[in-house]
């Protein structure tokens, strides 16, 4: 039997729900594919939904919204824009990357919403199932994508996303406006980090670990495992659980 | 949740729309096996007399804590069944409407074994969510019927005249000495030559009605609250008062452009229409040359917009030279001509007419202003020109009052990068700002003439009275609602509300003024501490509905 993709979309009430609408009025034809969640707005669609959604196995993801500059919410969309960039740089060594699209599309364009979903379908028809429909055999990813969704979860992060357009565009709190590629690479280096840190995190939750096990599981050098070991005591997600010899173990605390 | 959730649904045929594809029987099977499901029934229409009798019976019968109808769209369909809900006394939000015509039959007509699918999904879906709806409760707030204009020129003293006569109390506050705005120093109208201060008659009215109170000399101080219950301080010099009034509209205005440093401008020989305005008022004009010059200050790439006005003035200003003194010849070196309509055009075709002469020069070759004449590349003929003048008139372009910045924060609305106050949309909300109760009209909005802005000023005016002509206001329950044991008070969520409807609490935390929110819940997908739930599309709702996608077959 043909592979027939399932693909989740959340579309927002005012354009693209409405666009959709349309489509069914004007009996535009389109794979029976997508499943929808109705959000009041795109800027709705937090991004741990997505990652969630990864890993139910659905196929793929898509958001949808109005037109820059025409949303209902004045600029809801843009936050949209905003944190589905975050979720592309998250999930880009993954390859789920492709699993996921951002759309614009109004209430007036039942065509271009059969077309847009005739077109990720058959991306997605093209990429074959998602690997996490086979969970036995997805394990290391479900792993990245439980750390990912740690990483949208953490407070330095959704500051850091929810606040872009300020420090962008109107400045910081010190007025001092970042500019946006500066900002770009702020990003990218704090995904990389927290990635790294929930990983880490959800490794100790389920055990106690030292830092040299940790490198081996994790497969990353142990000096930068200690770096993020540290921050993530500064914080208070991680204690000395023992000390066995010389090796400290750590152990992940709090929620 | 302690109440047992049940849960009717109801699957409408919609005759064939919905019934010719899906397998309505086999859909109803399925959902009957679904988790907290007690009852499900299709019906040929469910939006008839029949079918929402069913919906009534059903309720009463097994006792149903949740409805969910699966037939067209919610937003065509969401407040008829919500209100048949709440007739039988179940909560409008513990309805929930599953798209299986517009989104299903409809686009798989060809497919119907896969749209049944897909109707089962959906529906298992929408019984997901339903287990996590909560009753919300619409709230009522009292309106305060009085109006707040902010500026006291011909756009103020309209908008404040005509929602008097509504029965509107109106006080107008106005920063300088006198009302009348820029009309107080202008001569006469286009198209119709009408006198500025004829027009400006309207203030004896203003002064006059009862409902309206004026404070002059009195700038705005301070702004609390929302639609229907601002509190505003404002300052006469002497004091401070405060106000309470339902809503504001801003008629700020705009200020003239001095030309300083350009074209030789003195304020003697080279002036600006603004003055020449008042030498004819004063009746000291005297002059045989006239040379005006378009666009100075305006078009250019630190000022990219058209004044709109200045091609209106000239000519205008222009025929009344000719009027004052028959043998003057007057030149306007323009960059283009801006006469729309059937009014404006058949005026510069007249101004033609009446041996006005109309040279075109270019941004890159500038006219050149000198002692007895002006220099000027005539761009139709390639040629440089030199025409005598003994005076020369610069139309310089409206622009935003220094102050209006201060305005703009204080109200927090927006404002454009040329500092003129920002509509909400530019076609589908023209007088209105995103956040509700507050209203535009006139130059503050971008340079417009007194006919327009008349127009806008009645507009804004009753945009307005459809707030105050009402005693409450709704307040949706489908709002923003912060937890406040988990909000640590970092002010993202403030800063991201397009409609300031966040501010912070007593204790420093966020507070959701409900009657401000419009629950689009951009905050709750930003917020770091993950502190804030959008009531009817919470978390727990949504992820129930991203749970069970995939558990289909």
């Amino acid at each position: 039997m043909e592979f027939e993709p399932k693909i989740l979309g959340f579309l927002c009430n005012w354009c693209s729900y409405a666009g959709a609408d349309l489509a069914g009025v004007s009996r535009i034809q389109y794979p029976p594919s997508l499943r929808v969640i109705r959000v009041m707005c795109s800027g709705r669609v937090d991004p741990s939904f997505v990652i969630q959604a990864l890993k139910t196995g659905l196929d793929g993801v898509i958001v949808m919204g109005c037109h820059l500059g025409d949303c209902h919410y004045i600029d809801g969309n843009y936050e949209a824009e905003m944190k589905f960039a975050t979720l592309q740089k998250l999930l880009e060594p993954t390859g789920l990357v492709n699993r996921i699209r951002l759309e614009w599309v109004s209430a007036s364009e039942g065509v271009r919403f059969g077309e847009v979903i005739k077109d990720f379908t058959e991306q997605i028809r093209s990429l074959g199932p998602s690997p996490l429909r086979d969970k036995e055999n997805s394990k290391p990813l479900i792993e990245d994508l439980n750390a990912m969704e740690d990483v949208v979860q953490n407070f330095r992060l959704r500051a850091l996303i929810a606040r872009e357009r300020k420090i962008t565009e109107s400045g910081n709190i010190y007025e001092r406006i970042i500019p946006i590629k500066n900002y770009q690479e702020i990003l990218t280096e704090a995904l990389k980090s927290e990635f790294i840190r929930s990983k880490i995190y959800l490794k100790l939750k389920s055990e106690p670990l030292s830092v040299k096990e940790l490198s081996r599981r994790l497969a990353l050098e142990s000096s930068n495992v200690l770096k993020q070991v540290v921050v993530l005591r500064q914080r208070g997600k991680v204690a000395l659980d023992r000390v066995e010899g010389v090796t400290p173990y750590y152990t992940a605390i709090g929620v | 949740m302690n109440e047992e959730v049940r849960i009717g649904i109801f699957i409408c045929h919609c005759g064939t729309n919905i019934g010719g594809v899906i397998d309505c029987p086999e859909l109803t099977a399925y959902a009957t096996t679904l988790p907290n499901v007690v009852f499900a029934q299709d019906n040929l229409y469910t939006c008839s007399e029949a079918g929402l009798a069913q919906i009534k019976k059903g309720i009463e019968e097994y006792n149903l804590n949740r409805v969910i109808v699966a037939s067209c769209s919610p937003r065509t369909h969401e407040p008829l069944f919500r209100a048949t809900c709440q007739e039988k006394g179940v909560n409008p939000y513990l309805f929930d409407f599953v798209n299986i015509r517009d989104q299903c039959s409809w686009v798989h007509m060809h497919e119907p074994e896969k749209a049944t699918e897909k109707a089962k999904d959906l529906i298992r879906m929408g019984v997901s969510r339903a287990y996590h709806l909560q009753s919300l409760e619409k709230n009522y707030v009292d309106i305060n019927s009085s109006a707040l204009i902010i500026g006291g020129g011909i756009a103020g003293i309209t908008a404040a005249l005509n929602l008097a006569k509504r029965g509107f109390e109106v006080i107008i506050i106005e920063k300088n000495e006198q009302l009348g705005g820029l009309l107080n120093n202008l001569n006469k109208l286009f198209p119709a030559q009408e006198t500025a201060s004829n027009l400006l008659k309207v203030r004896d009215e203003v002064f006059k009605h009862e409902n309206i109170k004026i404070y002059t000399s009195t700038t705005i101080k301070a702004v609390e609250g929302f639609v229907g219950n601002f509190n505003i301080r404002i300052s006469t010099g002497d004091e401070d008062v405060q106000l309470k009034v339902g809503v504001i509209i801003v008629a700020t205005g705009a200020n003239v452009f001095e030309p300083v440093g350009m074209f030789g401008y003195d304020g003697e020989k080279v002036i600006t229409q603004f003055q020449l305005e008042r030498l004819f008022k004063e009746g000291a004009f005297n002059a045989n040359q006239v040379v005006m010059i378009q666009c100075v200050g305006a078009r250019t790439e630190e000022r990219t917009y058209c004044s709109a006005v200045c091609c209106m003035s000239a000519l205008k200003n222009a025929k009344i030279i000719q009027e004052l003194n028959p043998n003057a010849q007057i030149t306007i070196l323009h960059r283009d001509i801006y006469s729309p309509g059937t009014e404006y055009e058949k005026y510069y075709r007249e101004a033609r007419e009446k041996g006005i002469c109309f040279i075109k020069y270019s941004l890159e070759k500038l006219p050149f202003v000198e002692e007895d004449s002006v220099r000027v590349f005539n761009h139709y003929i390639q040629e440089e020109v030199t025409i005598p003048s003994d005076l020369v008139v610069l139309s310089t372009p409206l622009i935003a009052y220094n102050d209006s910045k201060e305005v703009a924060q204080l109200l927090k609305v927006p404002r454009d990068e040329y500092g003129f106050f920002l509509e909400a949309h530019v076609k589908l909300r023209p007088v209105d700002f995103a956040t509700d109760g507050i209203f535009v009209c006139g130059c503050a909005h971008w340079p417009k003439d007194v006919n327009e802005t008349i127009s806008q000023a009645y507009a804004a005016a009753s945009r307005a009275s459809t707030i105050l002509s009402h005693k409450t206001l709704e307040v949706e329950g489908a709002v923003a609602k912060v937890n406040e044991s988990l909000c640590v008070g970092c002010g993202v969520c403030m800063k991201l509300c397009p409609y300031d409807a966040i501010t912070r609490s007593e204790e420093g935390l966020a507070y959701v003024r409900a009657v401000v929110c419009k629950g689009c819940g951009l905050c709750g997908a930003s917020c770091p501490s993950q502190a804030i739930t959008i009531l009817h599309f919470t978390n727990d709702q949504i992820l129930a509905q991203i749970g069970v996608v995939m558990e289909g077959k």
